[in-house]
């Protein structure tokens, strides 16, 4: 819907970036082998730097598996790496070798953050962290996410584009309106 | 206050820069309406004004006339409480389906522009992806739009599309027509969404400006919020209408 809001509340379950009590939290819905997840990644780290008090943000999984044959998978090696306390590490290995995606590349990230491949093959084989991935994907249809990458700011969706100036600007917004309550 | 930040944000939305190519659906969409209105295509910065003065011509801010139109597209699409009208639509080149074979289950109407949106989210990928929650009430889902058989069977192929589509091709639009979902001045579905109960009743009704992927949201609530008796067939056990 066009007024689409946020469904599920970020909680500690949630994967956060930027500081617990910032007064603006930016939700991204993404896909690790969606292109334009890929075009809006460096652009998500450039709007947190730009508000380094006041923005935190929170990546969720919306994989579309029948266009991405390997998001699933990536999203599930994040949360495997999350269990061993380095799911952002890995968001930012993935996103920056996307061009590269694939399962060698996920277990070639593994290896390199130091996480036990055998583990990671047994994870994926079975599915472990499939339930998350889901949750995640069908939080996000119920709050309107209609794509990848969609972003909600303060739990309303963000309709415009995913520019640096257009996500700043919508940020802004909500600091205003915050700001005068 | 949080009013007024919604408007702000509305018409940055409607006024936000086309980023090329981009992946959700409405980014995308708002690249084809741009295409369909004959607007500037040079990918820099795009404000829908024929869309919107085609809708209020005479309104003076981008709010008032976006509020207009969605006004007016909610009237035109038929309403909960209406008997659904029945249609036999190609299914593919050589099959026909009638909306009457599907009595006794939920059926989800998804009317839209265009098989071929230029995004990897577009909203027909996108229920595709959320068809098995669909599926668990009963529903059925079923994409309409004015392309050809030929054009949906490569499409849902392309994209591997788990539910059909239906080409409301000849005469163009009549089915679209008669649930107040078609676009005349453009000549394709409007995004359209409908939810019909077990004995082809609307349930909910919901038209998207056309710019705007709706997602799945609505949807799901409204197959929440259907009574258990609208969802079964009279008397069958839900499992039996269905097979996931």
């Amino acid at each position: 819907m066009v007024m689409a809001t946020l469904k599920v509340p970020v909680t500690q379950h949630d994967h956060i970036r930027g500081p617990a009590n910032a007064p603006v939290t930016l939700v991204e819905y993404g896909d690790y082998e969606c292109p334009y997840c890929g075009l809006a990644h460096p652009i998500v780290n450039a709007v947190q730097a730009h508000f380094p008090q006041q923005l935190r943000f929170v990546f969720r999984h919306f994989p579309l598996n029948q266009v991405h044959p390997t998001a699933e998978a990536a999203a599930e090696t994040a949360e495997f790496a999350a269990a061993h306390g380095q799911f952002w590490e890995m968001h930012d290995a993935i996103y920056e070798n996307q061009d590269k995606l694939g399962l060698p590349l996920l277990f070639a990230l593994a290896a390199a953050l130091g996480l036990p491949e055998a583990d990671l093959r047994n994870a994926l084989a079975a599915g472990k962290y499939a339930p998350k991935v889901r949750a995640d994907f069908l939080g996000g249809a119920r709050s309107g996410v209609n794509g990848t990458p969609t972003f909600f700011i303060n739990g309303e969706r963000h309709n415009g584009t995913f520019e640096f100036d257009d996500l700043v600007a919508a940020i802004e917004l909500h600091l205003h309106a915050r700001a005068a309550l | 206050l949080v009013e007024l930040s919604a408007e702000l944000r509305l018409a940055i939305a409607l006024n936000a820069p086309t980023l090329p190519g981009t992946c959700a659906a409405d980014r995308g969409l708002r690249a084809k309406t741009q295409e369909i209105d004959g607007g500037q295509g040079d990918g820099t910065r795009r404000i829908p004004t024929v869309d919107l003065a085609r809708a209020a011509p005479n309104a003076g801010t981008v709010e008032t006339k976006s509020t207009v139109k969605e006004t007016k597209r909610m009237s035109q699409i038929l309403a909960p409480g209406t008997a659904a009208p029945d249609f036999k639509l190609r299914v593919t080149p050589d099959q026909w389906l009638s909306l009457s074979d599907l009595k006794g289950r939920p059926v989800i109407l998804a009317f839209y522009p265009a098989d071929w949106s230029p995004v990897c989210g577009d909203q027909m990928a996108l229920y595709n992806e959320i068809l098995p929650e669909f599926r668990k009430h009963g529903a059925e889902l079923l994409g309409i739009s004015v392309d050809g058989a030929w054009c949906h069977e490569a499409f849902a192929k392309d994209r591997h599309l788990h539910f059909p589509l239906l080409a409301d091709f000849h005469p163009k639009g009549e089915v679209a027509k008669s649930y107040g979902a078609y676009r005349e001045t453009d000549g394709v579905c409007e995004r359209a969404l409908l939810v019909l109960d077990n004995r082809g009743e609307i349930f909910w009704s919901y038209c998207s400006p056309i710019a705007v992927n709706p997602g799945a949201d609505g949807i799901l609530e409204a197959l929440e919020n259907m009574p258990n008796e609208r969802k079964n067939g009279h008397g069958h056990a839900q499992s039996s209408s269905h097979a996931a």
